[in-house]
């Protein structure tokens, strides 16, 4: 089913009689497998406003992000919390839509500094399980009219309601950006650095770590983005300010190249390898110990080591190995079989997993908005 | 404005249910002496007020814990206090109800620099919480200008806001986690020092939730470093159009300035009489304030005075030092004190999209004349965040009525439009009525539904945020089984 309007899709909803899989571009494949008929956002598309001097746009669920961003980049701006493109991790073909970021609450390396998609959302427009139409939040920076329940459609993966509209803040793109780079740090000594460098008041728009680096030395990735002189001001001084850590090469990228951290977003290190591949969600100084105990076969720091990106074997239960810690794992890649077999998010306390039941039972009553992909 | 009827049964309860919290509380925190509660009767929206049956001032999550999970035995409505600075009377009690005040809690549990967070108990203020870690060179960003007095509970629950958002956000964008405990006394964790949620982002859904779904004893916030400067500059214009023009330029030049804030000719008026900062007699003025090194803050200050220029100011000024700087936010900082010299005011708190600034603000100038009253507005131009300061004499029979009025009218100019009717402030009681104007059935229906799930029993702060008639099943299903 692919419906054109919100009219039309409300009536499909209203008139399910089993479970619907809720789809965007189908380029993300999160989640528990569900099974039913499938119900697409895609045709619904279009960027319904855009003001880029209020910093806004207001789309449609299915509109490509290709298209937002090709529009925000004519004015110089862009989204700022960076959406993975999960298509190379996933070995996924599709066009991703900003309807699925949203759902998935996808925020790359910028999340630290500028936010995650949630803190980007302004406004949304959902059909809930019963077929209503409802409407969250609006268009304008500061809203504090009732319950934010644009939070908590934001990665609710289409289980409490089908996004049909988004409105976004968006942020002007930077002039130009650097990217200091460290050779050869363990882990411990990258987490130290990121620290060091998170704590500056240099603005640091990126902190990533990758052990195996793109030549097998360890790289750890610092970005600065901003006006031209700015940046080049304050990656010099935090080159100096990280000297117990090495020298570090600073590498210059003008506004829209997206330099290394496209790969890091990505995470294109664990593209063309095998197994299940965990998203880890720490607290950083935690990272190192974590990390050591996944005993992964590739990892990926991003966050300043508050995201651990780890490649384990497949069918590992990756929280049996690692054991009771503060914060979340996720399964993002993983078959059917283990994906069926293993909690793909990370099991709730009791009383909050109630609330969240609570919740379901509520917007979906039915349960026919993919029953189960969060259980 | 209309509050429920108290329950008469509770009332005349209220012994049997003041010797059942003293059993849970040392002696101190259960005030229950009519002298005593009326210092609890309203928050800073002076205009309503009613005594609760108690106060109670726990100490801990546990003593919260007992307390809640008392009154949801007894079925006693409780409302949650922080600093009690609300401004739409979100801490409004009912006669009926226990206010359970987080007054005592305000312990630094833990900072952590190498994370960049702080944990907090709510009752702490939110300027204290930046006194904690600013000897360290790190801040915590949301600022609204009750700082000095209003506790970290009360800016969860509505959700604050501040001056400096445009660039660090609001509270929502800087609260990793809570403590919190449900109406049945049930204590949960939600969020933590690491980002994003597990499963359902139930954090987002908790602030700005008005006190309605539980009570937060302890906060996770993000804290920042410091910049390294910051400096204002100010510009004065011929009309509200060009400076409206100026704020939508300077934006989409590509600068993200920390502050932009707007004051129309009767509030540069009245600021300058009350203040004397210095500023200029025009229609509208822009203070913009940017961070950084010196030789940032030189770059970006020299883009927005360039963009500044083309719109013909008939005054542009940099502060040259610190005292320069104090000088150019003297006058808006006072903005509301010198109102309170002239007159009583109301101040509204609707956001708007920037773009309508104009017409908002000429339509503004024609309701006020339609109804007699003058309206000063000061406001965060870079996000749209408005406050129209309606003036008005509540000691001339009507006045207030009128006043409120026309902030109605105004409130509903700015959904109109496309923008909301709080921005910072939270509904409460003060525009709960107004909700349907912004809002369809199926829109609150969906809020209520969360209510539903947290506080099945409708007990915690029952009578804010949604209009009486609409949450009023809900409200009364309780009343009707007993």
């Amino acid at each position: 089913m692919r419906p054109t309007s919100e009219e039309e899709l409300s009536a499909l909803v209203a008139e399910a009689s089993g479970p619907l899989v809720i789809r965007g571009g189908g380029t993300r494949g999160i989640g528990r497998p569900v099974t039913g008929e499938v119900l697409e956002t895609g045709a619904l598309t279009g960027i319904a406003l855009y003001e880029p001097g209020a910093l806004t746009l207001v789309a449609k669920a299915g509109t490509p992000v290709a298209e937002i961003e090709a529009a925000l980049s004519a004015e110089g701006q862009r989204l700022a919390f960076e959406p993975i493109d999960c298509r190379g991790l996933l070995g996924r073909e599709g066009t991703p839509t900003i309807g699925g970021v949203v759902a998935a609450n996808a925020s790359g390396p910028r999340r630290i500094q500028a936010g995650a998609c949630r803190d980007h959302m302004l406004g949304v427009r959902f059909v809930d399980g019963t077929g209503a139409v409802v409407k969250n939040g609006g268009r304008v920076m500061k809203n504090v009219t009732g319950y934010d329940l644009v939070k908590l459609m934001a990665g609710s993966h289409g289980t409490l309601g089908v996004l049909t509209e988004v409105a976004l803040k968006v942020l002007p793109a930077p002039e130009m950006s650097a990217t200091l780079s460290f050779a050869g740090l363990s882990t411990e000594r990258a987490v130290a650095a990121m620290s060091a460098a998170l704590g500056s008041p240099f603005e640091v728009t990126g902190a990533a770590h990758l052990p195996d680096g793109s030549d097998g030395t360890a790289e750890t990735l610092l970005r600065i983005e901003g006006f031209d002189d700015s940046v080049a001001y304050r990656a010099e001084r935090l080159r100096a300010l990280l000297e117990a850590f090495g020298t570090a090469r600073i590498d210059r990228h003008e506004g829209r190249e997206a330099g290394p951290w496209a790969a890091v977003r990505d995470v294109a290190a664990f593209h063309d390898a095998p197994g299940d591949v965990w998203r880890i969600s720490v607290k950083p100084s935690d990272a190192p110990a974590i990390a050591r105990a996944a005993d992964a076969e590739g990892l990926v720091f991003d966050w300043g080591g508050g995201l651990i990106w780890a490649r384990v074997p497949a069918g590992t239960d990756l929280r049996a190995r690692i054991g009771p810690f503060a914060g979340h794992a996720t399964l993002m890649r993983g078959d059917e079989a283990t994906r069926a077999a293993l909690p793909v998010f990370q099991p709730e306390p009791a009383p909050v997993a109630a609330l969240s039941d609570g919740l379901r039972q509520r917007f979906d009553p039915r349960g026919v908005l993919n029953p189960g992909l969060m259980a | 404005m209309q509050m429920p009827d108290p329950d008469a049964v509770l009332i005349g309860r209220k012994a049997d249910i003041v010797s059942k919290l003293e059993r849970l509380l040392p002696a101190d925190a259960v005030i229950s002496d009519i002298a005593e509660t009326r210092a609890y009767e309203c928050d800073a929206l002076t205009a309503y007020r009613c005594p609760p049956l108690a106060v109670v001032l726990p100490g801990s999550t546990e003593e919260v814990a007992a307390v809640l999970r008392l009154c949801h035995a007894e079925g006693v409505p409780v409302v949650p206090r922080g600093a009690g600075t609300s401004l739409a009377g979100g801490a409004l009690p009912t006669a009926d109800s226990v206010i359970l005040g987080v007054a005592r809690m305000t312990e630094v549990l833990e900072t952590d620099y190498n994370n960049r967070v702080i944990r907090v108990e709510t009752g702490r203020t939110n300027l204290s919480v930046t006194g904690a870690v600013e000897e360290d060179g790190f801040f915590y960003a949301p600022d609204p200008s009750s700082q000095l007095a209003c506790a970290i509970a009360g800016n969860i629950a509505m959700n604050s806001g501040g001056a400096h958002c445009l660039k660090y956000g609001v509270t929502t964008n800087n609260l990793l986690g809570v403590t919190m405990v449900t109406m049945d006394g049930t204590v949960l964790e939600l969020g933590g020092a690491h980002l994003d949620a597990a499963g359902y982002d139930l954090l987002g859904l908790v602030c700005g939730s008005e006190g309605q779904l539980g009570i937060v004893t302890e906060a996770t916030l993000r804290i920042l470093p410091k910049p390294e400067g910051a400096r204002p500059v100010l510009m004065g214009f011929s009309s509200n159009e060009v400076a409206g023009a100026c704020v939508s330029d300077i934006i989409k030049a590509g600068v993200l300035p920390v502050a932009i804030e707007f004051m129309d000719r009767p509030c540069i008026r009245a600021c300058e009489a009350f203040a004397k900062a210095g500023y200029p007699d025009c229609e509208a003025l822009l203070i913009v304030e940017v961070e950084g090194s010196d030789a940032e803050i030189d770059h970006q200050l020299g883009l927005i005075k360039q963009i500044a220029r083309g719109h013909d100011p008939v005054e542009l000024r940099e502060a040259a030092d610190a005292d320069e700087a104090g000088r150019i936010w003297l006058g808006r900082k006072s903005a509301f004190g010198a109102m309170g010299q002239i007159n009583d005011y109301i101040c509204l708190d609707g956001t708007i999209p920037v773009s309508e600034l104009p017409r908002v603000l000429t339509r503004i100038g024609s309701l006020a004349a339609e109804y007699g009253l003058e309206v000063a507005n000061v406001f965060h131009a870079g996000d749209g965040n408005m406050h129209p300061l309606i003036l008005f004499n509540a000691n001339t029979p009507g006045e207030l009525e009128k006043a409120e009025g026309l902030g109605a009218d105004i409130l509903r100019l700015c959904v109109e439009v496309g923008g909301c009717l709080t921005g910072e402030h939270g509904v409460g009681v003060e525009k709960r009525d107004l909700m349907a104007d912004q809002y369809a059935p199926a829109d609150l229906e969906a809020q209520m539904a969360v209510k539903d799930v947290f506080d099945p029993a409708w007990l915690l702060n029952p009578a804010k945020v949604f209009p009486l008639q609409v949450s009023e099943a809900r409200r009364t299903a309780r009343l009707a089984a007993e």
